[in-house]
């Protein structure tokens, strides 16, 4: 079938699932118990009822809720996601500004979690009673038990207060001048904790699936006659066992994208690294519903987004996914 | 005589399993000679394709290994030598095809890559030329339009296919020894047959030796001059094929003949019954016993058989037969 034709449908069905985490996220939310009327009226230190009807009023809020729905709705296909109330500010700024600040981090966390995690497994694979193997078990049980606010405060009482290597918190600091270099290697500073302490589920994830899969593949039939060929062990190990290998790894990680992102929430309040997370963290705690909402929507986005990558992703590594014939 | 191109001497390989280490191929010799057609004859579990293994450097790592004997090849001994000589070998001068064409090709490089990948290893062909020789062997092998195909992957071919190009990357350097290891198992009956055309005109060509390992016995008759008929990981009997046929000394050997159905058979009014070997092959555990292991299923076992192991008895045609009663059969 054809390629591009394929990649429109997904598209499309992507686009149809969007709408349906909107509707679900907005009636979830309109469901639960007290709106941003109570939270300003709390905020002000109580007010009196009429008071409080007025600020409905002004919000929309006392709109029937199929109303409130497919205005909300209408909105967003304007890419006009709401209004802070907390922050007073526009919902997509909000999200567009700390944006970057996540992206950095779940990528790089993302990134160094594959990388050394079939590297882990490819060399623990090839060595199934050796050292480095039983070391991969270890790590896979404890990334799977391990939860990931503990890992990250024991990573900050270790390497920020004990041997104080690493800063304690934020994305830079606001004492260093100087020019684009030195900034960036600021970042990279305060960025080595979270992504370390992020990519510490995922690491173990990845190692274990790849030294499973390598193991099953170093096994097969087309290893063998590489072996037969006459072809060196690196060239049957990556040429011919490792692009086998990696198919599983793809999907896993494509289907670990909405882990990543909800394993960021929790990273980033420990390290108050300023992100999508914190934002999510706080609107929760101030009832911001827009915010919620949007912040939602926008990790669905990442989510579908990253499943299609994924799908593409896999269609480079294996031939046999959407045939060519 | 001249020299053998392969020469087998009482091969021994060792099996290490939970139960303790079995010898799956046990004394075991045998000679090839230059643009000779051989045949490994014997049930699943006999050891044929340990052999095989055996000769390609590649019995399972920490499983299997050669624990006596000498495999010979042009005078080199195979069992000794190193592995990057054994992988100048491999694929170069000794190439293998396997039972499985449906699993032995790689899913993920197109058919042309994985012929022109051993033309780059071996001969140092340059990635243009390699590919281009890719297609030449592919059209020599019989796949038609040879050089768009090339550019297939195996997922987009049928059995038959997939085997032609597992025997178009065997041959790609003109090895001195072909393995066939059960070659047409796994494929339709008029598929086999193309199969074995191709490999015979391919010989008559290149001149390759060619082991054919297989449990059909009409294949045997077609294709090889001597064969080997393998019991238990021990040789049963070994000769040229076509007194074997006709004469076999050996009770398994008479055994296996009897199961192969004639075609006149079937079409005339004398139609004798299909027989069978009864029994199964001996576990693991009973190889290596001083005894007969074929006993248990033997027709002419007498009490010799469960007391000694049989030695080999020469006959004048060049038959050699581990039996009691090799003589009197």
């Amino acid at each position: 079938m054809n390629f591009l034709r394929v990649t429109l449908i997904r598209i499309l069905y992507a686009a149809i699932l969007l709408i349906a985490v909107l509707v679900l996220n907005f009636s979830l939310m309109h469901a639960a118990p007290g709106d941003v009327a109570d939270t300003i009226a709390q905020a002000a230190g109580g007010i009196d009822a009429e008071a409080l009807e007025q600020i409905r009023r002004e919000y929309g809020l006392d709109q029937p809720f199929l109303v409130q729905l497919g205005r909300y709705i209408g909105n967003v296909l304007q890419f006009d996601l709401g209004y802070s109330y907390f922050y007073s500010d526009k919902v997509t700024n909000l999200i567009l500004s700390r944006l970057p600040a996540t992206l950095l981090l779940v990528i790089s966390a993302q990134l160094l979690a594959l990388v050394v995690g079939v590297v882990l497994g490819v060399f623990s694979a090839r060595k199934p009673n050796g050292i480095l193997s039983h070391f991969v078990t270890f790590l896979a049980l404890f990334g799977y038990s391990a939860p990931v606010f503990w890992t990250g405060l024991l990573m900050l009482v270790v390497f920020s207060l004990m041997v104080p290597l690493f800063p304690v918190a934020g994305m830079r600091d606001v004492t260093i001048e100087g020019g684009f270099f030195v900034q960036a290697l600021d970042i990279a500073h305060h960025l080595v904790l979270p992504m370390l302490t992020l990519a510490s589920i995922f690491l173990a994830l990845y190692s274990r699936l790849s030294r499973a899969a390598m193991m099953e593949v170093l096994g097969s039939d087309y290893v063998r006659t590489a072996k037969a060929k006459g072809l060196s062990p690196r060239q049957v190990v990556y040429k011919h066992a490792l692009k086998n290998a990696l198919s599983p790894v793809i999907t896993l990680a494509g289907l670990q994208l909405s882990a990543v992102v909800s394993g960021a929430v929790l990273v980033e309040t420990v390290f108050s690294w300023p992100g999508l997370g914190t934002l999510a963290f706080q609107s929760i705690l101030a009832r911001d519903t827009p915010l919620i909402l949007g912040i939602l929507f926008f990790s669905a986005l990442v989510v579908i987004v990253g499943n299609l990558l994924t799908d593409l992703a896999l269609r480079l590594v294996d031939p046999r996914v959407g045939g060519k014939r | 005589m001249t020299e053998a191109l392969l020469k087998v001497e009482n091969l021994r390989i060792e099996l290490t399993t939970r139960a303790g280490v079995a010898p799956v191929i046990d004394n075991l010799s045998f000679e090839l000679g230059h643009g000779e057609n051989i045949s490994f004859v014997g049930e699943s579990g006999c050891g044929k394709s340990m052999t095989a293994l055996a000769i390609m450097g590649l019995l399972p790592e920490g499983v299997g290994r050669v624990a006596s004997g000498r495999i010979l090849f042009e005078g080199e001994d195979l069992t000794a030598a190193s592995d990057s000589r054994l992988r100048d070998i491999r694929g170069n001068e000794i190439s293998m095809i396997f039972q499985e064409p449906m699993t032995s090709l790689n899913p993920v490089y197109t058919v042309g890559e994985q012929i022109a990948e051993v033309l780059r290893a071996h001969q140092g062909l340059s990635a243009r030329a390699a590919r281009d020789m890719a297609a030449d062997l592919l059209d020599a092998v019989r796949i038609p339009n040879a050089r768009a195909r090339a550019g297939d992957y195996p997922f987009q071919m049928s059995g038959g296919q997939r085997q032609r190009v597992m025997i178009a990357m065997a041959l790609a350097c003109r090895p001195k020894i072909l393995i066939a290891d059960e070659p047409t198992t796994a494929l339709d009956v008029t598929v086999q047959a193309q199969i074995f055309d191709l490999l015979r005109d391919l010989r008559r060509d290149t001149g390759t030796s060619i082991i054919l390992i297989t449990h059909d016995m009409g294949a045997v008759a077609e294709m090889a001059e001597r064969m080997i008929v393998m019991y238990a990981g021990r040789n049963a009997e070994i000769g040229p094929v076509e007194q074997i046929i006709d004469h076999p000394r050996h009770p398994y050997t008479k055994g296996l003949i009897s199961c192969v159905p004639h075609i006149m058979a079937t079409l005339t009014e004398d139609r004798p019954d299909l027989t069978e070997v009864p029994g199964i092959v001996p576990g693991l555990r009973e190889f290596g016993q001083d005894r007969c292991l074929f006993a248990s299923r033997c027709a002419y076992r007498t009490e010799q058989c469960l007391r000694q192991r049989p030695p080999a008895m020469a006959f004048d045609n060049g038959q050699l037969a581990d039996c009691w009663h090799a003589e009197t059969l």
